[in-house]
């Protein structure tokens, strides 16, 4: 129950918060994706072993937070969900990798600690990428960017539907929930004589549902045409933040700045 | 068995989007030369996919209480959606609904959804249903028939998915994790989870049946009269190229440290295989000097920082400046920060 109420307020909160008027927002939703994607894929082809030369990797997120107008804290929260997964596949590279690699003259830490960290620094950054792009285009927006991309329309078509009617349908079950709990109290799920007719009577009706949409559909003119009537092409805007992150991603992977900097500053 | 981003190399990653991809092509296809055909029926499978893709998303938030445990199980999407969508309809549907986790919920990641749909879409659409569940209720429908063939194929189908998972968590090598660990973790989890998935969807489907008969039946029309060799003919096709596929890009990428490593333990622990390890890496480090000769994108461009170089970076005299060097980053990441405010600040204020 919870858990529906929650899926639902997750949806709807990010849902809200890519309508909103931004710099961030305005750029065309194929230059978000590409950039998104592209930096997902510099994070994880970072070495196992480096965190220091990670860090300018922050800014891309922190400019996007801040020209976006994103709420800092919700999207951290939801971020959170990958935790217990990279702390538990990661465990095994403190455990296995422990040969000891020197910080300063005698403190020394086995390599595995570096490399744990580096993952879980990686799987942060992924996730809140992924966060921030759909918390700056929505889904109808990202759909245009796929059909420039020339995905296939049936998928394109698949996408929205099944988002729109997530919420159709999560309502449903979140009701029928209602229904069951007062009916049958304290119990933690559905009891397993149940199963088939409480999940066969949603799909039922899901079924006719689809036929109703069908035919409403089809009294508004509906053709199996995915019509885009918006036709924006890139502008220059576009054009300068695509390459201008393309061009930081590929300058902070082949040199390490922090250390640069570092040694600029302490004369080594 | 959401694989998220960082379990993944880029190369892993963009292998199995490339194999997704082509899964989804045909199965485009395959959906639109039925358009042809059949036209209202087709054009009302639209919604109808759209509709129950949400169906199978909403579905998995409800619990289905396990007799005689204290824990729960859920609904068996990629199963459901194949019987009663059909394979191809059902593998589009279910890439959607992993793309939206993946976008919304930020289970599995964007890099990985490629192998997230295969490793979830693939087995349970294109090998557990067509050879098994298909193959069991081919002549007659029946409750039992539906009841064995459900629980087969969503064990089956988990059962390669989460192999998979640990495979290509392995090729990509970004963790220590024992191959022989992940799996012997991976692999019981997986069958308990399948039995009680295929127990919940034969519910589901055994209900259907009994109440409306009409809905899995133009379905098995549908997908019974295709011939089955060539689309044998595929599966294997496809199953070879990603075999061939993971193992060229697990050689193709000049760093694949964490197997070398791995290899190195072995060797020391004195596992009773480790002559299979020697032999691979013999072999690696021979497929990797053809590589390089042959190389068509030499090491990626990016992967020019072997290990030795990234930690000599992590080691004494470096490490000092790259302290320092950190902290400076951060303070600018932050200053930038404050900036981008200010000015995004005065943007609005013009704006309005």
């Amino acid at each position: 129950m919870i858990n529906i109420k929650n899926s639902i307020y997750k949806i709807r909160f990010l849902d809200e918060i890519s309508q909103k008027n931004t710099f961030i927002h305005k750029l065309h939703p194929l230059v978000k994706l590409i950039v998104s994607i592209f930096y997902i894929i510099m994070t994880v082809s970072y070495g196992k072993y480096e965190i220091f030369s990670m860090m300018p990797l922050l800014i891309y997120l922190v400019l996007v937070f801040n020209l976006g107008d994103i709420p800092l804290k919700p999207i951290l929260k939801r971020s959170l969900i990958v935790l217990p997964i990279v702390i538990g596949l990661g465990i095994f590279n403190p455990i296995l990798d422990n040969k000891p690699i020197y910080i300063f003259h005698s403190i020394s830490i086995s390599r595995g600690w570096v490399s744990y960290l580096s993952l879980i620094i990686k799987s942060f950054l992924s996730v809140i990428c992924a966060l921030l792009l759909i918390s700056t285009t929505s889904m109808d927006k990202l759909a245009k960017a796929l059909q420039q991309l020339h995905i296939p329309k049936i998928i394109i078509m698949q996408l929205l539907f099944t988002y729109r009617y997530i919420y159709v349908l999560l309502e449903e079950f979140s009701n029928i929930w209602t229904a069951y709990s007062l009916r049958a109290p304290n119990q933690s799920g559905i009891h397993y004589k149940l199963w088939g007719p409480l999940l066969g009577q949603v799909l039922i009706r899901t079924y006719d549902r689809a036929e109703r949409i069908y035919s409403a559909m089809k009294l508004r003119g509906y053709n199996t045409e995915f019509n885009n009537t918006e036709n924006d092409k890139l502008i220059l805007k576009d054009y300068i933040y695509l390459i201008f992150w393309i061009v930081f991603l590929l300058v902070v992977k082949f040199y390490n700045i922090p250390v640069l900097l570092g040694s600029i500053f302490t004369g080594a | 068995m959401h694989m998220a981003d960082f379990l993944i190399s880029p190369e892993v990653g963009g292998t199995m989007w490339a194999a997704t991809l082509a899964v989804s092509c045909y199965s485009v296809k395959k959906v639109q030369s039925n358009f042809d055909e059949n036209e209202e029926l087709n054009e009302k499978k639209i919604p109808l996919m759209g509709v129950m893709g949400a169906f199978v998303f909403a579905s998995q938030m409800i619990n289905f209480t396990i007799p005689g445990t204290g824990s729960s199980g859920h609904l068996s999407g990629g199963m459901i959606l194949a019987a009663l969508l059909g394979p191809y309809a059902g593998f589009i549907t279910l890439s959607c609904i992993l793309a939206i986790q993946a976008l919304f919920f930020a289970d599995g990641g964007l890099l990985s959804l490629g192998s997230n749909i295969f490793n979830m879409g693939f087995y349970t659409c294109f090998i557990a249903y067509p050879f098994i569940y298909k193959k069991i209720i081919k002549n007659k429908i029946t409750k039992k028939k539906i009841l064995i063939a459900s629980i087969l194929s969503v064990v089956i189908g988990l059962q390669l998915g989460s192999f998979s998972v640990v495979i290509q968590t392995f090729i990509s090598g970004k963790t220590e994790l024992p191959f022989q660990t992940f799996v012997l973790f991976m692999q019981p989890i997986h069958l308990a989870i399948g039995i009680i998935e295929g127990l919940i969807t034969s519910a589901a489907i055994s209900f259907i049946w009994s109440a409306r008969p009409e809905i899995l039946q133009p379905i098995k029309e549908n997908t019974f009269k295709e011939k089955i060799s060539y689309k044998k003919l595929i599966t294997v096709l496809l199953s070879l190229s990603i075999v061939t596929g993971g193992f060229i890009s697990y050689f193709a990428s000049s760093n694949p440290d964490g197997l070398e490593w791995s290899i190195e333990k072995t060797e020391k622990t004195d596992v009773s295989n480790s002559n299979d390890e020697n032999g691979k890496s013999v072999i690696h480090n021979f497929l990797a000097n053809m590589q390089e000769k042959i190389a068509f994108l030499p090491d990626y461009g990016f992967e020019n920082n072997s290990e030795e170089t990234n930690l000599s970076k992590v080691n004494v005299g470096t490490s000092v400046s790259g302290i320092v060097g950190s902290l400076l980053t951060l303070s600018l990441v932050v200053l930038i920060g404050k900036a981008a405010k200010f000015y995004k600040n005065k943007y609005n204020i013009k704006e309005n």
